[in-house]
């Protein structure tokens, strides 16, 4: 099957990159001397790489289209930073909050899917946001409009905070993909296939249509707060702007949409190729260009290539 | 009622200050080949619906083999052995026709030795030599069938065809009812809506007629042509 020879290919291609910039680093006699800019960088794109194939679970597999990344995404923030102002709880405790409570509000949504389908859950889905961020605003406990500075736990395991930081990051980019990947291949992948292209025929074909969707929203929903939750010790200060911030909305949605929605190959591709071209973009041109860059590849997708980068590979391959 | 496979009792269906069907009760028995007739907007398709479960009674009460599934979501009423074909084809576009099977197969069909049952479906349909293809590159009658053949691979005790003829051409349709013969010679029972008079009559044993959804008539093919209520609907005073 060309698809998956071409996933195992990306496979190989990704571990050889880190093997080199592995080796790189060490060539230079230390993991952590290489400029700290690459891990900060590096984080970012990590980061949506999770937040991408998490959106892509329930944008892509189920065909619901969520505007409301950055709720989830700040819910998962949020939630950590009333863990660390109340309870200075530990990082892993901070994740796996974070992802729960936003794991609740993906439930909420999914029961919306039971009277809005199409464009209508969209609607509400952006408006989540908007609701969300007014509460947060006027919550003063957690830095209400004006924000909140972090200080980072001392003494990471090992290198500094932020190298520290991306390990962690990596290593939940690299769990969300498999449950991505194992949601995919099962029969609840197909199921949720089957009631992305029509519900109702998904229904009366035996699906349990309302069930999929709630699982689809609600890990969904875990997954992208996860991706929030370690966000107020990446910034050090959280403010409502930030974490609540266009950029997830638009990039969790363009990302898969440019990789390729029907695999979770396309989420991982579409994330780093537009998480570095917006890196690079901050660096070089300047840090507003990036979501016109990621904007106008977006236009470009959707009318030359509607089924992504992966459509296009098997299009080429005459399949 | 003894034999009753189906049976529909008092259901009433309404939108908004519109009742789509008045308090209508039928009974459909073991393995018969039942027609359901009457002009269009007669609530046909919308009792279907109330039976296959795309929409819910607001009144009566439904009983399927014995059991009331009157409130039942349609994917357990699937699993229970009720199957339906669509008016309008609704295939899972981004799947091939042999992936359209095997979600009927997963889910309601009890069988995870899908694989040969699928194709054995896919020949007797007369698909098998589409199956790696998807819906887009069916023809119109292909489609029906895709259809009937995910409609089968559920393994129903029921299968509801819901206009699978409509469009189609006489040697079309000879072969849809060829393929329903067989299907009800297996022991499925059959439920046939449709508009080609030729088809129903040919293929019901009994036939029900609804009319602004009311029902108006039942009887056998010869009794119901000879009802003056059914020409009346049909054809006015």
């Amino acid at each position: 099957m060309p698809a998956r020879r071409f996933a195992g290919s990306l496979l190989v291609g990704v571990a050889v990159v880190a093997i080199v910039i592995l080796l790189a680093a060490f060539r230079d006699n230390a993991l952590f001397t290489i400029n700290p800019y690459v891990y900060f960088a590096g984080y970012v794109i990590l980061q949506y790489v999770l937040i991408a194939t998490a959106w892509n679970i329930l944008g892509g597999y189920a065909g619901y289209v969520n505007f409301g990344t950055p709720a989830f995404f700040a819910l998962g923030a949020y939630t950590a930073v009333f863990l660390i102002r109340t309870v200075k709880a530990p990082l892993p405790v901070l994740i796996l909050a974070g992802g729960l409570v936003a794991a609740l509000l993906g439930l909420g949504i999914g029961y919306l899917t039971l009277r809005l389908r199409g464009t209508f859950f969209s609607i509400a889905t952006l408006a989540l946001s908007v609701v969300l961020q007014t509460i947060i605003m006027n919550w003063e406990f957690v830095g209400g409009s004006r924000g909140l500075s972090v200080l980072r736990p001392p003494g990471p395991p090992f290198g500094n905070y932020v190298v520290f930081l991306f390990t962690v990051m990596a290593g939940l980019a690299v769990a969300a993909v498999l449950v991505a990947r194992t949601i995919e291949r099962s029969w609840i992948g197909r199921g949720l296939a089957a009631l992305r292209d029509n519900e109702e025929a998904a229904e009366c074909m035996g699906v349990p249509t309302l069930r999929l969707k709630l699982f689809a929203t609600t890990v969904s929903g875990f997954l992208l707060g996860v991706a929030g939750a370690p966000f107020p010790y990446y910034v050090t200060f959280v403010e409502p702007n930030s974490a609540f911030a266009l950029d997830y909305a638009v990039n969790a949605l363009a990302m898969p949409m440019i990789g390729g929605t029907t695999s979770w190959v396309g989420p991982v591709l579409g994330a780093v190729l537009l998480g570095t071209a917006s890196q690079l973009a901050i660096v070089t041109i300047s840090s507003e260009m990036n979501l016109f860059i990621v904007g106008v590849v977006l236009v470009a997708f959707v009318v030359l290539a509607p089924e992504g980068i992966l459509g296009l590979v098997r299009r080429l391959r005459g399949r | 009622m003894a034999g009753a496979l189906l049976e529909v009792n008092g259901v009433v269906k309404r939108f908004g200050g519109f009742t789509a069907l008045n308090h209508v009760s039928l009974h459909v028995k073991t393995g018969e080949r039942f027609g359901l007739i009457g002009p269009n907007g007669s609530g046909k398709t919308t009792l279907i619906n109330c039976v296959s479960g795309s929409l819910h009674a607001d009144e009566g009460r439904i009983l399927f083999d014995g059991r009331d599934i009157t409130t039942l979501p349609a994917h357990r009423r699937t699993r229970l052995g009720i199957a339906r074909s669509f008016q309008i084809p609704k295939p899972f576009t981004s799947m091939s026709v042999r992936d359209n099977l095997g979600i009927p197969m997963e889910n309601a069909g009890h069988a995870h030795a899908g694989g040969a049952e699928t194709e054995q479906i896919l020949r007797e349909i007369g698909l098998a030599a589409k199956a790696d293809l998807r819906p887009a590159g069916l023809t119109q009658i292909e489609m029906r069938k895709l259809e009937l053949a995910r409609a089968m691979a559920a393994r129903p005790k029921l299968l509801i065809s819901d206009e699978a003829m409509a469009g189609l051409s006489h040697a079309e349709v000879d072969d849809i009812l060829a393929i329903l013969f067989r299907l009800n010679a297996q022991g499925i029972t059959i439920i046939m809506i449709e508009h080609i008079m030729r088809a129903v009559m040919r293929f019901s044993e009994r036939i029900v007629v609804l009319d602004a959804g009311e029902r108006i008539a039942e009887g056998t093919p010869d009794e119901i042509v000879r009802n003056p209520a059914v020409e009346k609907a049909y054809l006015g005073e």
